[in-house]
């Protein structure tokens, strides 16, 4: 018997899963470094966070008498990335409620993967912000040879309570933007050598992470860039005006402008399909990322604003939808 | 130097190194042939030959019947069987010639070198490239004598010679472009003095820089071709695709190419010209590469009607279980569900796959990655086109464009959930033609 399946009768092998593994593999320099400087309760966090996710999908493919797709890795991922942005600090089970709800909620009744409109492991901290807000913005630990607000002890009065966001939200002044704009503090954001959520402090490694991926093509740059670039220019625009006191380069260090820019906003499943849309998709965040972080009521912004962006991708993607070849 | 292309498309392994080396080899024919009568795009042609007539090799058994047709010529010495209904490589059985080869007589077609070409008029080459029955040698079998009448009211500024053979596996142009260059150069000396454009490209992909170096030896004589490198990459043999990359014009939608100035023929179909032109040779063989899971990819000069399973014999048979015979390249070829189909005068090669090969996976929910997006060389949104399709909301399928597709395989090959959606595109295209009828 012949085969006479329709062309093509070749295929790329590349895969939904081979996509969704290397993204777990792009983010585990940024867990290991995590272990290091915070111990190894963030294997424990992070394990938890993992286990409620791909345990919450298997559960809801059980009940719903669906196919079992744990195996496709993006519940991994939604795990990883929902521990990643926790304290290091937090309670075993904020991560597993947090991942059960982006799971649950954000994604399986949603459809499942590819039809959830909300990247899960954001709208899993959403909620967890707004239940718990004392667990998930006043609970940090110092890195293990470093201080929570990646400067020297002696710098500042207070310094030893606040991550840098927080001290930019609580403080103005001369005194306060001279050490943020510092060398040293820079170095810390970069190196990530500062207090923060789980899986945001080092900025060079989740720009490796994140380069593996671009050069794969499992992530667009195009929004990384973006998103980080008009967060630089956006806030370097305020900077320049007086309204923020801290230099850009601070603002895309800082904070989960990182990880949300190169893990959170590429997120195919939540991102528009086309390349104007994706610039738009990317600019956009970074806009509103700056404007709560400015003008808004919490210190980071980076959640909601892609949060926000994920609900214009349908209209984004209509966009280019009339270029046609020859129209 | 950046190398000129256009956007889209993708980049698969070409497996051309399994054939490229094999000479061009010519077959002797089988027992029986059997010539559809179907051979070209347009109306079948009509038999002239009474059953049981003797018949010599290069005798016209065929005429062109209708606007749109082309005469068939027979490929051997041997005797008129009569039509007989046959399967046909584009699906179902259709009426076929079938001929009883002559083992004895195999004196080959004698050439006849044509004098004073210079002198011959714009309808003089016409009507021989008719007689000829030439067609588009590139897959598509478009009677040529149809194409080179540019309406008067359309100005030719580009004329580009199709050297790309992106499907991957083919070598028979390739082949033809090492071995035959100035014969190929002839043909696209009477193209370019039928169509009179401002340009002439031998348009040649990076992949194949010895095709191009041969045919730049031949420079001297044709001082007007320009010789240019693209970078390699499918489906950049398309028509549309091709004008793009190298005139930076875009067919309109729906158009043809001289509305965008550009006028496209194969290399295959310039060699074909060369012989009806310069030898008064009709079309009656080509030359097939046969490829894939078989003991010796060769490029076979071919008797047209010769069944595909004759060709599979000769070269020794097939490695592993056989899967598949595909009449075309893996992107857009034709998987077959019999062996003895025949060769067309379309016929670019065959491909055999076994079963180690690409197994059909089931598809998985689309992820959004937009590597379709990226792929299509129309510069469709193939994921959304597909989402419409499934929701049977054709008229918005339509105003999408799904239309404009034309099935080049590149979307379903990136996609990384296995989501048939060419397949899908095919369907919902043949849906929206039957309703506007």
């Amino acid at each position: 018997m012949l085969n006479i399946s329709p062309a093509p009768h070749i295929k790329s092998t590349i895969s939904t899963k081979k996509i969704m593994w290397s993204v777990v593999a792009a983010l585990m320099p940024s867990f290991v470094y995590s272990v290091s400087i915070f111990g190894v309760r963030v294997i424990l966090l992070t394990l938890l966070s993992i286990i409620s996710a791909v345990g919450t999908e298997y559960i809801f493919k059980k009940v719903t008498k669906r196919e079992i797709t744990i195996s496709d890795g993006s519940a991994v991922i939604t795990g990883i990335l929902l521990a990643f942005n926790i304290s290091p600090n937090s309670p075993w089970w904020l991560p597993v409620v947090g991942s059960a709800f982006a799971i649950f909620v954000v994604k399986e009744v949603f459809g499942g993967l590819g039809y959830n409109i909300f990247n899960p492991a954001l709208a899993g901290r959403a909620f967890l912000m707004a239940s718990w807000p004392g667990l998930m913005a006043g609970n940090w630990k110092a890195p293990a040879s470093g201080t929570l607000s990646g400067l020297p002890l002696q710098a500042f009065d207070g310094i030893a309570q606040a991550t840098p966001l927080t001290l930019l939200k609580a403080h103005s002044g001369a005194s306060i933007a001279q050490s943020l704009n510092s060398t040293y503090m820079l170095k810390s954001l970069f190196f990530g050598n500062v207090g923060g959520c789980i899986g945001e402090t080092s900025a060079i490694l989740l720009l490796l992470g994140a380069l593996y991926l671009f050069i794969r093509k499992y992530a667009d740059w195009k929004i990384s860039l973006g998103y980080i670039g008009s967060v630089f220019v956006f806030s370097g625009i305020l900077y320049y005006l007086g309204q923020t006191p801290t230099i850009p380069l601070f603002h895309i260090l800082s904070g989960g402008v990182m990880l949300g820019g190169l893990f959170m906003a590429t997120d195919m499943v939540t991102s528009p399909v086309t390349v104007k849309g994706r610039w738009i998709f990317g600019i956009g965040g970074g806009i509103i990322c700056v404007l709560i972080r400015i003008w808004g009521g919490y210190p980071e912004g980076v959640s909601y604003s892609i949060l926000i962006m994920n609900m214009f991708v349908p209209l984004l993607d209509k966009i280019s939808e009339k270029q046609i070849f020859g129209r | 130097m950046r190398l000129l292309t256009f956007k889209g498309g993708i980049h698969p392994h070409d497996y051309k190194e399994k054939s490229k080396n094999s000479q061009i080899k010519r077959i002797s024919p089988p027992d029986f042939l059997y010539l559809h009568l179907s051979q070209h795009t347009g109306t079948p042609s009509q038999p002239i030959v009474e059953k049981k007539e003797e018949i010599k090799i290069g005798q016209k058994i065929a005429e062109a019947s209708g606007k749109l047709s082309v005469p068939l010529h027979s490929p051997v010495n041997g005797t008129y069987m009569g039509t007989t209904t046959y399967p046909h490589p584009l699906g179902g059985m259709k009426e076929a010639i079938k001929i009883q080869v002559n083992k004895e007589n195999t004196e080959p077609f004698k050439e006849k070198k044509r004098t004073k070409i210079k002198n011959l008029s714009k309808t003089e080459l016409i009507s021989i490239i008719k007689d000829s029955g030439i067609v588009g040698m590139g897959g598509a079998a478009f009677p040529t004598y149809f194409k080179l009448q540019v309406p008067p009211s359309k100005k030719i500024k580009d004329l580009i010679i199709n050297g790309i053979e992106c499907e991957p596996y083919l070598t028979s142009d390739y082949r033809l472009m090492i071995e035959k260059p100035e014969e190929i150069m002839k043909g696209v000396d009477i193209i370019r003095r039928i169509v009179r454009p401002k340009n002439v490209w031998i348009a040649i992909e990076a992949n194949k820089p010895d095709a191009l170096h041969a045919l730049r030896e031949t420079d001297s004589q044709f001082p007007w071709a320009q010789f240019i490198t693209l970078k390699t990459k499918y489906p950049q043999g398309s028509e549309k695709q091709l004008i793009d990359a190298v005139t930076g014009r875009e067919i309109p939608e729906g158009g043809l190419p001289f509305d965008a100035s550009a006028y496209v023929q194969n290399i295959g179909t310039a060699f074909a010209i060369y012989e009806a032109v310069y030898l008064d040779k009709p079309l009656f063989e080509r030359v097939v590469t046969l490829t894939g899971n078989v003991r010796h990819p060769s490029n076979f000069l071919t008797p047209i009607g010769t069944p595909f399973e004759y060709l599979i014999e000769i070269s020794e048979g097939i490695i592993g279980k056989l899967s598949k015979i595909i009449n075309g390249g893996p992107l857009m070829g034709i998987a077959q569900s019999r062996t003895e189909i025949p060769v067309l005068k379309g016929t670019t090669g065959i491909l055999i796959q076994n079963k180690k090969e690409y197994i059909e996976k089931n598809p998985r929910p689309c992820i959004r990655c937009s590597a379709c997006v990226d792929a299509c060389p129309m510069k469709l949104l193939p994921t959304e086109i597909n989402k419409y399709i499934e929701m049977d909301n054709l008229e918005k399928a339509k105003y999408l464009g799904v239309l404009s597709c034309m099935e080049c395989g590149s979307c379903s090959y990136v996609c990384p959930a296995n989501i048939p959606l060419t397949q899908q595109f095919k369907i919902a295209k043949n849906r929206i033609t039957k309703e506007n009828k």
